[in-house]
């Protein structure tokens, strides 16, 4: 496929990390806030093909992974309703709730379709005129004018019989959260390319001053995010704090005008509460009041109270790059794949699926492969 | 989540203006994508497409960018 092969090209690869070897002169730790982005890290094995110098966190774009328990344990209400369909992305359905998740509610009857789109949850509404059709509506800035569409078609198309459970999620106020903290040991950015290819990236500049670290929009591909790191590292090096764009092939300053429009529309902003970190201001979406009828949360109001997470899982400190997959206790032996205790081991975006999937070793007690 | 996939623009399906969708190829695979987001999509651009929506168009320039700079490195190393 076109676009994705060059970037994969082993001497093209070979080059740029060269590269980030001869410019990488001390220590420097980075956080790759994408999820996409940390499984192709451990993938790929990037990290093992980065200077010695050279340290990775894992940031907090997993929109699966700081989904709140409470929203959860609401999906699952909602779901177990005889009279809806509640259709979600596939990684929804075994992420924890307080006592059981979606995949459980499926298995007991309960209608729960996986969606490729939410416009195929709309389409599921108007087929089934006499059921409630429900879109678990997560996601961080990228989804939102998907989900804004499909709320604004449906009432354009007078479809009453749906409904978002919204969960979204905003990026920038999380990576000042995350520099707020004072054991943060991240020292620069590389923020999520498809994420800005919908916002654009005016936003991170004032944010790159305010946390004085640099931030570099970067995309999915092996080459993309050493080509990433090398800028990130070179701004480092040189003591700057600014904003680059690595992924200009799809990202503008200005982002997708008529998505920012559509997101805008119907989307206001709110406080948001990431599960295991707790309640930011001003860092997700919900629906503005004029779209107050399709609205799950109210439509089905939650008559049941979430009890605190006690299964040990610390996703919330691996969220924000205080602590890796394999500083967890549970990582590998209670918690795996076929039986999570969190959701970063259920996502395909979480960090603790990318290393056990991919058998991510810490590097840094290893000899640098590459010589100059 | 925020995967996104490039796939290649074959065919204008609909053009009524927030219903626009195209047939896109991705490899072996094509899809009908809904395009609303790109006024100005057209046939043969490549589109990253997230969640069954385009949102963004291929700059070709600055997708080759990335392997030119890696030729400059290649012939500065042959100058050392
Ligand atoms: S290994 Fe499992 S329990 Fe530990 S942080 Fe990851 S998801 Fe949570």
């Amino acid at each position: 496929m076109k676009y994705l092969n060059e970037y994969r090209g082993r001497e093209s690869i070979q080059k740029i990390v060269a590269e980030l070897h001869r410019t990488t002169t001390r220590t420097w730790t980075l956080m790759e806030v994408c999820g996409g982005q940390t499984h192709a890290i451990a993938k790929y094995g990037l990290q093992q093909l980065l200077p010695p110098q050279i340290e990775l966190l894992h940031g907090p774009g997993c929109p699966v992974c700081v989904t709140s328990l409470e929203i959860i344990d609401h999906a699952i209400a909602i779901a177990s309703r005889p009279d809806v369909i509640f259709c979600s992305f596939g990684d929804m359905l075994r992420v924890p709730g307080t006592n059981r998740d979606l995949l459980a509610v499926k298995a007991a009857g309960g209608d729960v379709r996986t969606v490729y789109s939410p416009m195929n949850a709309l389409e599921l509404a108007r087929a089934h005129p006499d059921r409630q059709v429900v879109f678990f509506a997560i996601g961080f800035e990228t989804t939102a004018p998907a989900n804004a569409m499909a709320v604004y078609q449906a009432q354009r198309q007078g479809v009453t019989n749906f409904s978002l459970l919204v969960s979204q999620f905003l990026v920038p106020p999380a990576i000042d959260t995350i520099c707020a903290d004072a054991d943060s040991r991240v020292q620069g950015f590389l923020a999520a390319g498809h994420v800005c290819a919908i916002t654009g990236f005016e936003e991170y500049l004032p944010l790159a001053n305010k946390i004085r670290r640099p931030i570099v929009v970067t995309g999915f591909e092996p080459l993309d995010i050493l080509e990433g790191l090398l800028m990130c590292v070179r701004q480092l090096e040189q003591g700057k704090y600014e904003v680059q764009n690595q992924y200009a092939r799809a990202v503008s300053s200005e982002g997708n005008i008529p998505a920012r429009d559509m997101l805008q529309q119907v989307f206001e902003i709110s406080t948001q509460n990431w599960r295991g970190v707790g309640e930011i201001n001003s860092s997700g979406l919900r629906l503005r009041q004029q779209f107050a009828a399709f609205d799950a949360g109210q439509r089905f109001p939650m008559d049941f109270q979430s009890r605190e997470d006690t299964s040990g899982c610390i996703s919330g400190r691996i969220m924000q790059g205080l602590s890796k997959p394999d500083d967890c206790p549970h990582f590998g032996n209670r918690c795996r794949p076929q039986s999570p205790l969190g959701a970063p081991m259920v996502s395909t975006e979480g960090p603790c699926a990318a290393y056990y999937r991919y058998g991510t070793r810490p590097h840094h007690h290893q000899e640098p492969r590459h010589e100059h | 989540m925020c995967l996104g996939i490039p796939g290649l623009v074959e065919e204008i399906l609909n053009s009524e203006p927030m219903e626009r969708s195209a047939r896109v190829r991705f490899g072996g695979i094509s899809k009908e994508i809904n395009i609303a987001f790109l006024p100005a999509v057209a046939v043969g651009d490549y589109v990253i497409v997230h969640v069954g929506f385009a949102i963004s168009v291929i700059n070709e320039n600055e997708a080759k960018r990335v392997f030119r700079y890696l030729q400059e490195i290649g012939d500065l190393e042959d100058l050392e």
